[in-house]
């Protein structure tokens, strides 16, 4: 049955871009930090990889555009939920042209565009939290509240509630879906704090993974026919204490990921990549 | 109506008694009033009893309250209710015999006026009833006026036998008869008599009213001019052959073309005030899962009111949703898609799927719906509302607002609670558990949360409406959905009380836990129903109603019901106690208390048949008594600890909570055997359990010998004629904490003598009575240790009585079950025990739990012992504090004396001495106790204070701005002066009398409201009995008042009312607004 807020995690197609050489000097960060661009290069093939090979989803890769040193974060260009696709007015003003490549991707995978007009309005993907119930939306420096007022129209099924991020780049940056419900969330206190205020605003039940580190919280959760639940995480090598968590799913098809450079521009294993389910219509 | 009917009926009557006769002309007239009272107490009571007797016999016990009473009422006049087109006869058979939900909702009736009547709203009583009486009375009535006196005796008498069905049927014939009679005699009816005989008597003025239905037709009914809410919904409901009802009400468009809910429980035209009988029938609950009701037709009328809140955006959704829930519509109103024949686009662009349907919109509705193929209307119906209840906003009741800092924010409604959102997106959450209270005043519409994890304190977040009207009607609507979905049963309306001005409304319906029970014992074939739209017959997918009683319970069970719950919602008052379990203490001695906990509830369960029987005595709501309020507190001596406490304390409620249930029980008790002295018999009664109160009230001798206008000492702190200008007098919230002391105090009293007896050894009824008490009690002394603590912390307080306010508690349903979470255990113990200490003072009866209570006194002993110490020490520190602050406070000094007296008392053995100074406050009590005609859910009911706390400022945001939200900021400042005129000689020895109300009375003009409520106390005093009389009156108002004039004009006015008594004391407590409201 086609019903509305079915198949959390159900996904075929995802968007990502290259990385432009612009990358290592030019992109936002929020600690200075030597990004070895080979390495990010390396890393992102292997994140494509894992994506198209191993999962099985259609990439559509879109072109690195040496202008926009940002452009591989394509998460933050677009809110992909069901058959619409919000595309957002980044925060950065670095970075509001990467939203036309996306735009053009998403358009031509036939989805119902909407997209933020309002010049005041900001929003990056990376402060949207869909939990397959409700969406969650941080007020960042990058996303403020007209953007997430213009998210929860486009929209209008789920309830929008806002979520204050006052450390970290994005509301994502210290949280993530880890399944159906399960909320996996970083041990600090602006986390937790995030977090509770979460589960206070929602008439669902939300459980949670707790690990030890805010970075190691972002991860990819998918249900896939065939490979069931499936959680793309950190590796030891990053976050070898968070890795134990993540290994209590039993559940779960575990994918570690490495994610050693793009963390230095603050960009998270979702941020390299926009997921759609284009199923049919009929079931 | 027909007369032919009633002659039938009269026929089949007449064999049976003609006593009842009086019946329907004692009804109309007013002098008579009482005793229709006494009446209904009587028949309910023995209603109750059958139900204890037959404990098992159905759906009578998911009623509502109203309901209930409703029926014992009514069956006086079952023929009434027959609608005109069926044949009255039948009908009143069905009804004699069977209580099914059919019976009931035929017996809402025409009487419900009566019943409203009846309430505690005297003033508009007399109000009506002197417009009819303007008329010459009939001889006729006179003569049944007589004879209607001694009715009650007979009744009571056939209630004592117990043979309530009897009785019932009796009650009936009666009625009917007497009906039948009335009209015989016809050219003497007078005007009185219409109530009673709504639909029958054509000298009745009967209004057309027009009901818009859900899909949109119209159905138009004669009622009866006065008819109350019900009797036209009850009306609709029959029309639509809806049973599962209570998810349904009806709006009508108030002069400000606002959409409200009609009150089923008052006169439909002073709620429409305009003349305008238009109405329409809307879903008022959204069932949260659909899927639970039980009939497709309910499921229907659903999807009829969900699809247009989709097609006029109320409900927003998505494009693909719209298409989706569009094609569930069209598959359930048209079936099938034909592939050879697809319907042309414009068929479908006529009806309305969504605010701005495009053609695009269109053909993906069409598309969807070849996917249904096959789907009957009902599946589509089910998979329509599967879809529709995720939406964000389903069930979702929006009214705008400001918030604190005066940002536009819109207020949702819903059944886990209330949603803030700020333009689209959801900002704020409070759930119904995190509500402690929820209130209004003027514009301002205020709810307490719960404090968090990591809080010490409530906090109180405030809300700006647009005006008065909307802030009450978000109030009503907030009660009303708090107690269908949260409660298991719902609470009683409230009565008047000291100083109630605030608004008694109440959810007077079915909560959903006791409609879904009941709906799975329906047992009827699914109807069929005609689709207006479609004109498709649809029959019910299941076909007949397959489920058997049992089954049915069982599955409303699982979904998601506690099981324990349902079987202990025997009786509503015991459910209603239980929903008042949630109050949390953070006291650490009520923590203490904890770990106990878990074993009384234990102990308790062993008891919970008793604990039904007891609440099984509790009459349904009863007709206000004049003793209402609790002044009693007021006057004992247990004012003697003055905590001038702002910040109203969990506690505080709870104590108050208990006190009026007990108070309830035993006044409704008393009322029973003693129709006409209210006070005085229900004093008696109630303390018959505590031998040394009886004797004392007993010896108390009516006479009046000393009068004096007197201002108790318990008002200390605040004054008792007080004339305050501004809304807030401070002194409501003393009144509460005045309750908490005063029961603390006879707890010392009952301590000393019998706890160690108790304790040892299970000795009779009596002893593990005052065992129960004194547990009870001392639970409350922690709570005043607790607020005493609290009030040190916190200042500001403002009170206010005006018309334009009210507060709800909200209580957790989920009540005595053990899965409750620990906090709430701890209520409900201490709710049980305060039931089970009633029941034996009530029955003076041995309680079969009694091993299981026993233990209990012993546990707490040692608490008990404690709390004292402490209590003293803290009292003292507060009454410094408290004449520092308050000038007042010098009159109660001799209070503060008792306290530390006592204490110590408390530990040694029985002192005779001390005994006989409890013996006042515990008469003091029992008058409380009577005060109260029933069990009280709500303790805010009691208090009719609006207190303003420190509120937070900015709440709205509080989860966002994680870090700032402690910062609290008061929102009321107010000013205070307190003038006291004192005569020479004072009364200043705290002996509390019991004392009774004998008005209140609210006059509002503009810009002034004033409230006059006078107390009449009586006191033994070295063998005078001396009657203090005090009056308080609170004028609210805007602008300035002269409080010189004020006050002479109010002891110019005693002066002149009570020549022979002398105005002993007078305060003036003053307060003043200094924030100006933004409006």
């Amino acid at each position: 049955m086609a019903g509305l807020m079915a198949g959390f995690g159900h996904y075929t197609h995802a968007i990502v871009r290259g990385i432009p050489a612009s990358l290592a000097k030019e992109a936002l960060r929020t600690n200075q930090a030597e990004v070895d661009l080979d390495k990010a290069r390396t890393e992102h093939d292997a994140y494509v990889q894992v994506l198209r090979t191993r999962l099985g989803l259609e990439v559509v890769e879109l072109p690195a555009d040496e202008s926009l040193p940002d452009c591989v974060f394509v998460e933050d260009a677009a809110v992909v939920c069901g058959d619409t696709a919000l595309i957002t007015r980044p925060g950065a003003e670095s970075r509001r042209r990467e939203t036309e490549a996306m735009k053009e991707a998403l358009t031509d995978l036939n989805m119902n565009i909407v997209e933020i007009a309002d010049e005041n309005a900001t929003l990056d993907g990376g402060d949207v939290l869909f939990t397959g119930r409700e969406f969650f939306v941080g007020l960042s420096k990058r996303t403020n509240q007209r953007g997430a007022e213009i998210l929860a129209d486009a929209f209008k099924d789920y309830a929008v509630s806002t979520v204050p991020v006052l450390e970290g780049l994005h509301l994502k940056s210290f949280c993530s879906m880890g399944g159906p419900g399960l909320i996996v969330i970083g041990s600090s206190d602006p986390a937790q704090k995030a977090l509770k205020i979460m589960q206070q605003m929602s008439d669902h039940r939300y459980d949670k993974l707790t690990v030890p580190d805010d970075l190691a919280a972002n991860c990819i959760y998918m249900n896939l026919p065939d490979k069931g639940h499936v959680l793309l995480h950190c590796t030891t090598d990053e976050f070898p204490e968070s890795v134990k968590v993540f290994e209590k799913l039993k559940d779960h098809m575990l994918i570690p990921v490495s994610n050693l450079e793009k963390v230095k521009l603050d960009g998270a294993l979702t941020c390299c990549s926009v997921l759609i389910n284009k199923k049919k219509p009929d079931n | 109506m027909t007369t032919e009917a009633s002659s039938e009926t009269e026929v089949k009557e007449n064999a049976e008694e003609s006593a009842a006769q009086p019946d329907q002309s004692e009804k109309a007239t007013q002098e008579t009033q009482e005793v229709l009272n006494t009446e209904e107490e009587d028949k309910e009571k023995g209603k109750v009893k059958e139900k204890e007797g037959k404990d098992g016999k159905g759906i009578s016990r998911y009623l509502p309250t109203w309901l209930k009473k409703q029926k014992s009422l009514s069956q006086t006049s079952p023929t009434k209710e027959t609608p005109p087109t069926e044949e009255p006869t039948s009908k009143v058979t069905e009804e004699e015999e069977v209580s099914a939900p059919e019976v009931n909702g035929h017996a809402e009736e025409a009487e419900e006026k009566e019943e409203v009547k009846s309430e505690p709203v005297k003033e508009k009583e007399v109000e009506s009833n002197s417009n009819g009486s303007a008329d010459t009375e009939p001889a006729k009535e006179e003569k049944l006026e007589e004879s209607v006196q001694t009715t009650p005796e007979e009744k009571k008498e056939t209630t004592k036998e117990a043979d309530v069905a009897e009785e019932e049927k009796k009650g009936q014939e009666q009625e009917t008869q007497a009906e039948a009679d009335v009209q015989e005699g016809d050219g003497q009816t007078s005007i009185f008599q219409s109530p009673f005989r709504l639909v029958r008597k054509p000298k009745m003025k009967v209004v057309v009213c027009h009901v818009t239905l859900l899909d949109g037709t119209d159905f138009s009914c004669e009622v009866e001019k006065r008819a109350n809410g019900q009797y036209l919904f009850f009306k609709v409901c029959e029309h639509l052959n809806l049973l599962e009802k209570d998810y349904f009400g009806l709006t009508y468009k108030d002069t400000h073309d606002e959409k409200c809910w009609l009150d089923p429980m008052k006169e439909i035209k002073r709620q429409i005030r305009s003349n305008n009988w238009q109405f329409s029938f809307n879903v008022k609950f959204y069932p949260p899962d659909p899927s639970l009701l039980t009939e497709d037709i309910t499921r229907y009328l659903l999807c009829l009111q969900l699809r247009d809140d989709v097609a006029f955006g109320r409900l927003p959704c998505s494009f693909v949703t719209h298409a989706l829930l569009g094609s569930y519509t069209l598959q359930a109103e048209f079936g099938d898609q034909e592939p050879d024949q697809p319907r042309p686009l414009d068929f479908i662009s006529q009806q309305t799927f969504a605010p701005n349907q495009s053609k695009e919109m269109e053909e993906k509705i069409l598309e969807l719906h070849k996917s249904h193929k096959g789907m009957t209307p009902a599946q589509a119906d089910i998979q329509f509302l599967e879809n529709a209840k995720k939406l964000s906003m389903y069930g979702v009741d929006l009214h705008r607002a400001k918030d604190s800092e005066g940002v536009d924010i819109m207020l949702g409604v819903c059944a886990n609670g209330l949603l803030v959102y700020k333009d689209r997106l959801r900002i704020n959450r409070f759930a119904w558990p995190k509500i402690l209270k929820i209130s209004y005043k003027r514009n301002n519409f205020y709810i307490k949360i719960r404090p968090g994890e990591t809080e010490q304190f409530e906090s109180t977040v405030g809300f700006k409406l647009q005006n008065h009207r909307s802030a009450k009607r978000l109030w009503k609507v907030c009660v009303e959905n708090h107690s269908f979905f949260r409660l298991n049963a719902p609470e009683p309306p409230t009565k008047a009380r000291f100083l109630t001005l605030g608004s008694k409304f109440r959810y007077s319906g079915r909560t959903q836990a006791q409609t879904r029970m009941a709906s799975s014992l329906i047992d009827r074939p699914a109807p069929n129903f005609e689709r207006t739209s479609s004109k498709r017959i649809s029959r019910s997918l299941d076909g007949a109603p397959v489920i058997s009683i049992t089954e049915a319970g069982r599955d409303t069970t699982e979904n998601g019901h506690d099981p324990n719950l349902e079987l202990q919602s025997d009786s509503k008052s015991q459910m209603r106690v239980h929903g008042d379990n949630i109050y949390v203490r953070h006291s650490n001695l009520m923590l203490e208390d904890h770990d106990k906990t878990q074993e009384e509830v234990l102990k308790h369960q062993a008891s919970i048949s008793q604990l039904k029987r007891s609440f099984m005595e509790a009459p349904p709501p009863s007709p206000p008594q004049p003793s209402q309020w609790e002044k009693r507190l007021t006057s004992s001596p247990a004012s003697t600890i003055r905590i001038q406490q702002q910040q109203v304390s969990l506690e505080e409620e709870i104590a108050s909570v208990l006190l009026s249930r007990h108070a309830g029980l035993s006044a409704s008790e008393a009322s029973c055997s003693i129709p006409d002295l209210t006070l005085d018999a229900a004093v008696t009664t109630s303390s018959a359990a505590t031998p040394e109160p009886l004797e004392l009230l007993l010896s108390i001798p009516p006479t009046l010998s000393s009068t004096e206008v007197s201002v108790p000492q318990m008002e200390t702190a605040s004054a008792d004629n007080a004339i305050s200008d501004t809304k807030e007098p401070a002194k409501t919230t003393e009144v509460e904490i005045e309750e908490t002391v005063v029961i603390q105090e006879v707890s010392k009293a009952t301590k000393a003598g019998n706890v160690t007896v108790t304790s040892n050894s299970p000795v009779g009824p009596p002893a593990e009575q005052e065992s129960s008490e004194q547990k009870v009690r001392s639970d409350e002394e922690v709570v005043v240790v607790e607020e005493e603590n609290q009030t040190r912390q916190e200042s500001v307080s403002s009170e206010s009585e005006s018309e334009e306010e009210a507060e709800y508690h909200p209580n957790v349903t989920t009540s005595i079950s053990n899965t409750q979470i620990p906090e709430e255990k701890e209520e409900e113990d201490k709710l049980e025990e305060e039931v089970e200490k009633v029941e034996p003072e009530v029955l003076a009866a041995p309680a079969p739990s009694l091993p299981a209570e026993i233990s209990q006194p012993a546990e707490e002993t040692p608490q008990e012992e404690e709390e004292p110490r402490k209590e003293t020490e803290e009292g003292m520190k507060d009454e410094v504090e408290e004449k520092q602050d308050d000038p007042e406070t010098e009159e109660s000094t001799d209070d503060p004396m008792l306290t530390p007296d006592e204490t110590p008392k408390s530990f040694v053995p029985p002192e005779v001495e001390e005994e006989e100074q409890e013996e006042p406050k515990v008469n003091g009590e029992a008058s409380a106790v009577d005060a109260e005609p029933r069990p009280h859910g709500i303790c805010c009911s009691e208090l009719p204070v609006v207190k303003t706390e420190m509120v937070t400022i900015s709440d709205t945001f509080a989860a966002q701005k994680t870090e700032i939200a402690t910062k609290e900021v008061p929102i009321v400042h107010t000013e205070t002066k307190t003038i006291t005129y004192e005569a020479a000689q004072l009364d200043g020895n705290g002996e509390g009398e019991p004392g009774v109300l004998m008005t209140a009375q609210t006059i509002t003009s503009e810009s002034l409201c004033t409230t006059t409520t006078t107390h009449i106390t009586k006191t033994l005093k070295g063998g005078l009995s001396e009657t203090r009389i005090e009056k308080r009156i609170v004028i609210t108002g805007d602008c300035d008042i002269d409080h010189d004039q004020a006050l002479a004009q109010a002891i110019k006015e005693a002066k002149e009312q009570h020549p022979d008594m002398s105005v002993t004391r007078v305060v003036v407590h003053k307060e003043t607004e200094l924030a100006e409201e933004e409006d």
